[in-house]
């Protein structure tokens, strides 16, 4: 620990000195010290790994990408039409909102999303529960789960649109789609990892099913329902980009889409940023669940 | 499923012959707790348990020595019923009311302690018992703490907590001292031994540490190759000392059984007989 050069205790012998008297160290301090009193430019020995966090430290990489935004925009080197400068997003931002254009596609665009997700996750943990319990459930559901996951969410889009037409239904039956593998597939696969002693206690216990899925099951399977969670929100919000930009007349793809048609540059980035900060919300929000329901375990984790 | 005279008769399954008699009420016929006729486990070609009798009786205190692999576990686990595929037949006849110590706490982490003790029992006189065992093996005030905020010796009395709340008749214990250190061993030896005096519960515990079986048990069996060849009361005066002349006998004797020899120059170590079974 101490190998750095201790003015106090590389001290060769303990001589009178009138300034203030040496704090008498302990023994194993003086003998580790003196290796390093022998060679005085022995530097700091050499940390492997990252080494200390940086504060503030997640916003370096955005912040740097903004600065370089704007001085592009500025110098001329980015063209208005190419890429429109921070401060005009600003003020469309401002005159969006004024307009209420912006709450507008926001409210919408997040209902299709809450709704989606609040289906897929329902279903994907149904699903997952009646597979995870019985070895008929599991046959008769994993392989067909496992095809749909094969097949992107999108690429269904063509057959929904002839099923279900263009309306509402078949933007939140496409989210439905993409997020309900995720839960699905984490949560099934919490199940099945479950420790098998803990089975093996709740039989010596004879817990009744009821109990043996309530106190064993069910949380046990929690952490993979929760990193289910993560990706299916992330899922949701990638099927309502797509979604919103296929024959939509609302919504904030609606917006970009129209932004499109008229070279508004600005518009388009108010939109991935809303995309952006919505996404990093709501991931946000489920890793504050994840942290308080998993709190048994933050021992490891934080 | 046939109706039994002493109890309930549970086949365990299509290939396995075995009865498992779960004694509902009262005796299990002769004032014996655990009664075992004839019990043979088979893995693959291998006989672990070949035509094994066992008898415990009340408040009894067994212990079962044996090599790795000679089967200790497998007859824990055949009373505890926790094999229910293995191939074999016999006949098993074990109080309903018995419960299972394991080598590791078997803890549920996601549960708080106080919850892991009245695991499978609910209301407030469940609870009530839970306060009162985790009282008595020393963890009052714990109650609200996860299992994993512990050291091993105290998930190892969470454990022996949880075993005795619900009163068993039978206490099966599997090398439950087996992952604790030297010196949380013999804390826990006296914790058991004292909440057996109190709680009165037939005991069969496997362990490979002939010390805890001549310090703990009132009877010692050793098992080989698949029955019991030893069978040997204890007798000792009440706090058992290891330095006790009958106490060394018997270590002697029952290491003999085991094929340990005693080197004469090492009289103070505790000779291991082997290293872990299974």
């Amino acid at each position: 620990m101490t190998t750095q050069a201790d003015p106090v205790t590389t001290r060769p012998s303990p001589s009178p000195s009138p300034s203030p008297p040496p704090t008498p160290s302990p023994a194993p301090e003086r003998k580790s010290a003196s290796p390093a009193a022998r060679r005085p430019d022995a530097r700091r020995r050499r940390r492997l790994g990252p080494g200390r966090p940086i504060p503030f430290g997640a916003a370096v990489g955005p912040l740097l990408l903004l600065a370089v935004w704007s001085l592009g925009s500025l110098t001329g080197l980015l063209d208005e039409r190419t890429l429109s400068a921070p401060w005009t997003v600003l003020a469309t931002t401002g005159d969006l909102i004024a307009s209420g254009r912006l709450q507008e596609s926001l409210l919408i665009s997040t209902q299709r999303a809450g709704l989606g997700l609040a289906f897929g996750v329902l279903i994907g943990t149904v699903l997952a529960l009646v597979a995870g319990l019985s070895r008929w459930g599991e046959a008769v559901i994993d392989g067909p789960v496992q095809i749909k996951r094969a097949i992107p969410a999108l690429a269904l889009l063509p057959l929904l649109i002839l099923w279900l037409g263009i309306d509402e239904r078949m933007k939140v039956v496409t989210i439905v789609l993409g997020v309900f593998v995720p839960v699905y597939i984490h949560t099934h696969n919490g199940l099945r990892s479950i420790d098998q002693r803990y089975v093996e206690l709740a039989e010596s216990l004879r817990l009744r099913p009821t109990q043996f899925v309530r106190r064993v099951v069910l949380p046990g399977a929690l952490p993979g329902f929760l990193l289910g969670l993560r990706f299916a929100v992330v899922s949701a919000w990638l099927a309502l980009v797509v979604v919103e930009q296929i024959n939509s007349t609302s919504g904030i793809g609606y917006m970009m889409e129209l932004a499109r048609q008229y070279g508004q540059t600005d518009i388009i980035i108010v939109g991935l940023v809303l995309y952006g900060i919505l996404g990093l919300l709501s991931d946000g929000a489920v890793r504050l669940v994840q942290r308080r329901a998993l709190s048994w375990r933050r021992t490891l984790a934080d | 499923m046939a109706p039994h005279p002493g109890g309930l008769t549970v086949h365990t399954d299509v290939h396995v012959d075995t009865e498992v008699h779960v004694d509902i009420e009262g005796h299990a016929g002769t004032g014996s707790v655990v009664r075992v006729r004839g019990l043979t486990r088979r893995f693959g070609g291998r006989t672990v348990l070949d035509g094994l009798d066992l008898e415990i009786g009340e408040n009894e205190f067994v212990a079962l020595l044996g090599r790795s692999g000679s089967g200790k576990s497998t007859l824990l686990r055949a009373l505890a019923g926790l094999d229910p595929d293995v191939a074999g037949d016999g006949e098993v006849d074990v109080p309903a009311n018995s419960s299972v110590i394991f080598q590791d706490a078997r803890l549920l982490p996601w549960q708080r302690v106080l919850a892991n003790v009245v695991l499978g029992a609910s209301g407030a006189a469940a609870v009530r018992r839970g306060q009162e065992r985790l009282a008595e093996v020393g963890l009052a005030g714990r109650e609200r703490a996860w299992p994993n905020q512990l050291s091993g010796g105290e998930q190892q009395r969470v454990a022996l907590a949880r075993a005795l709340v619900g009163e068993p008749r039978l206490l099966l214990a599997d090398e439950p001292f087996g992952a604790l250190d030297a010196l949380t061993r013999i804390r826990m030896h006296g914790l058991l031994r004292e909440l057996c005096e109190r709680h009165r519960p037939a005991v069969l515990l496997v362990t490979h540490d002939v010390d805890e079986a001549v310090a703990l048990a009132d009877r010692v069996l050793v098992l080989e190759e698949g029955r019991i060849t030893v069978d040997t009361p204890i007798e000792l005066p009440a706090p058992r000392q290891h330095r006790h002349p009958r106490f060394l006998e018997h270590r002697e004797r029952l290491l003999a059984a085991l094929g340990v020899t005693q080197e004469p120059a090492s009289p103070g170590g505790r000779p291991a007989t082997e290293e872990t079974s299974r």
